[in-house]
């Protein structure tokens, strides 16, 4: 990462001010705050005065909505659901946009800037329609391609309870494999070609070419694809919401996301939804992190 | 780091000429698993396209990847812009209202703190970058929530304020801003319009953003993708449906298909017109996705 200083310039200027404070002030506002916020109130819970008369006071519960969340079965499970969601999205995610890129930029492929455009396309259907789409997709009256695997013999439910983490999977590969591949191409398109050419005079295989140099190279943009896809995947709420209607495999609380969406909205406890949350912000830096110093060992920095 | 791309154009040219040599066996099988994703990638956009031209029973009762016999796709598209008097076109205008908007505020306030911590030496400098930097790493839903709460103690929810002010936030953006000034926008460059007598102010307004425009450009697509396909936000943060974009609105007729089937094809017909309009607006500035720009900026 570029973080090298550039040269010291005068000491103060008040340009520095116009130019930071905008973006301090909206990110302190609309991004700092909320998080402070559902700290201060994950730790507060409201509490009906005595007898019932007057109005609730918030009461400062410390860590009683977390133990709280985390002693409610159906809330771990969920959490639970998202880390195997997570197992099954991540890897498929990298995997599908690193070998679609390595597919389009190799010798063989005969329109690449057709099939990058294509591939990219999804990218701008929202998740909510494309969620829509692919849920008239999983159900055998409406899907051609259940009517077509059913014709052969092949009975498939996308929306049932074992197939359904996989049927999301699915919507979330379909959204964003393209803006990751197109990432993965620009990294490979700044390997400099002398080093393929250097290769094939000593002769080296295109396997070889890409396990040895291609790879290597795009590692630090590899780790940067993995680690957005992790933090997409636990924000996992619009696909199980709007698949709900169709299937009994989801329930109100299947995600962490949604749980906390109804603690605070149909059941009416926000100081625990605001626990719930931090939990899963906590989860998020916690993969993150673990995820960049596991590859970043061996003092092989990527960021 | 956008310059990169050039070599990239020699290396395929290089790896081109090669081609001769190699088995035409492998060529069929990259080219057909590239025909098979692109079929994968097709499937729910033909799919809806197609849907999109048939009355609610043939919805189900028909093969669903070819048109039915009396195929009826203006009708269709009637109703969409009918029903309800016509609140599928203020979704519509609202989604491109929150995203233009959202993303042109967001893009120059990122741009601005961007090229600061680019170019100016600070006390805390390093510390507010990384902050920044962890605003990446929270995800959005966490956000959401609370600040429901907050916006709600101020009287703002509700109102298009609550959807616009929190998009204008793009942390990425200026992570993306701050790599790509110190790249294309050279020291010697703001020394000298300094000598001229031009003020720091102008020197951004007028040299730097020039220099950085590509970023600009990204920063402002990437900010407007995000907006349009955001749902969370708006769906916490609204109840009156003609402030609804586009995503909230389909949503609520989906929901009311259990009680009047003749919802399904409204909310299939929509999503085709809301796929088709994102789906020309990505292939028409596809050029100005620069994502060798986050590509690039892992490297340093």
């Amino acid at each position: 990462m570029a973080l090298t200083a550039s040269r010291p310039k005068r000491r103060f200027r008040p340009a520095l001010w116009v130019l930071t404070l905008p973006f301090v002030i909206m990110f302190a506002l609309f991004f700092i705050a909320p998080i402070v916020y559902a700290i201060v109130d994950s730790l507060f819970s409201t509490k009906a005065s005595g007898l019932g008369f007057g109005a609730p006071e918030k009461v400062f519960v410390f860590l009683d909505n977390y133990a709280a969340a985390l002693s409610n079965p159906s809330f771990v499970e969920s959490l639970g659901r998202l880390l195997l969601f997570s197992l099954i999205e991540v890897p498929l995610m990298v995997v599908t946009a690193l070998g679609l890129a390595l597919l389009l930029e190799s010798a063989r492929a005969r329109w690449p800037r057709f099939f990058r455009v294509l591939y990219f396309v999804p990218y701008g259907v929202p998740g909510v329609i494309a969620a829509l789409l692919w849920g008239f997709l999983y159900i055998p009256a409406t899907s051609p391609v259940l009517q077509g695997l059913a014709a052969v013999g092949i009975d498939v439910n996308p929306l049932s309870s074992s197939g359904v983490l996989f049927a999301i999977a699915n919507i979330a590969l379909w959204g964003f494999a393209g803006y990751n591949m197109l990432i993965l191409i620009a990294a490979l398109n700044a390997i400099p070609s002398e080093l393929y050419e250097a290769a094939r005079i000593d002769g080296a295989s295109e396997w070889s070419i890409t396990w040895n140099i291609k790879l290597p190279l795009v590692r630090p943009s590899v780790i940067l694809v993995t680690v957005f896809t992790i933090i997409g995947t636990l924000q996992l709420f619009v696909e199980p919401l709007v698949l709900r209607p169709l299937t009994t495999a989801i329930s109100s609380d299947y995600t962490p996301n949604l749980a906390a969406y109804n603690q605070s909205f149909a059941q009416g406890n926000p100081s625990l939804a605001a626990a719930m949350a931090v939990i899963v912000a906590l989860i998020g830096f916690v993969f993150s992190f673990g995820f960049l110093r596991l590859v970043n060992r061996k003092g092989n920095r990527a960021w | 780091m956008v310059n990169r791309s050039r070599p990239g154009v020699q290396k395929t040219s290089v790896a081109r000429s090669q081609r001769i040599k190699q088995p035409v066996g492998s060529s069929i099988v990259v080219n057909g698993i590239l025909v098979l994703a692109g079929i994968y990638f097709l499937l729910p956009i033909v799919w809806v396209l197609i849907a999109a031209t048939k009355t609610p029973g043939q919805l189900f009762n028909s093969f669903g990847l070819w048109f039915s016999d009396s195929p009826q796709a203006w009708q269709n598209l009637v109703n969409v812009f009918t029903q309800d008097n016509g609140i599928f076109s203020v979704w519509i205008l609202n989604s491109v209202l929150y995203a233009a908007v959202g993303a042109f505020v967001a893009m120059a306030i990122s741009a601005a703190c961007g090229y600061a911590l680019a170019k100016y030496v600070f006390r805390g400098r390093e510390t507010l970058f990384s902050i920044i930097l962890g605003g990446v790493l929270v995800p959005a839903t966490v956000i959401a929530l609370p600040l429901y709460f907050l916006l709600n103690s101020v009287g703002l929810t509700g109102t298009y304020w609550a959807v616009l002010l929190p998009s204008m936030v793009s942390p990425f953006g200026v992570y993306l801003a701050r790599i790509h000034a110190n790249a294309a926008v050279p020291d010697e460059v703001i020394e000298a319009a300094r000598i001229d007598g031009a003020g720091d102010l102008r020197i951004f307004g007028s040299i730097a953003t020039r220099m950085m425009m590509p970023a600009l450009v990204t920063i402002f697509l990437f900010q407007f993708v995000t907006i349009w396909n955001n749902y969370l936000l708006p769906l916490v943060m609204l109840n009156k449906t003609e402030t609804f974009p586009i995503t909230l609105g389909l949503t609520l007729w989906n929901s009311q298909t259990q009680r009047d089937p003749m919802f399904y094809q409204l909310v299939v017909t929509g999503s085709a017109v809301s796929a088709i309009l994102l789906v020309i607006l990505m292939i028409s500035l596809q050029r100005f996705w620069k994502a060798d720009l986050t590509a690039g900026s892992t490297k340093g």
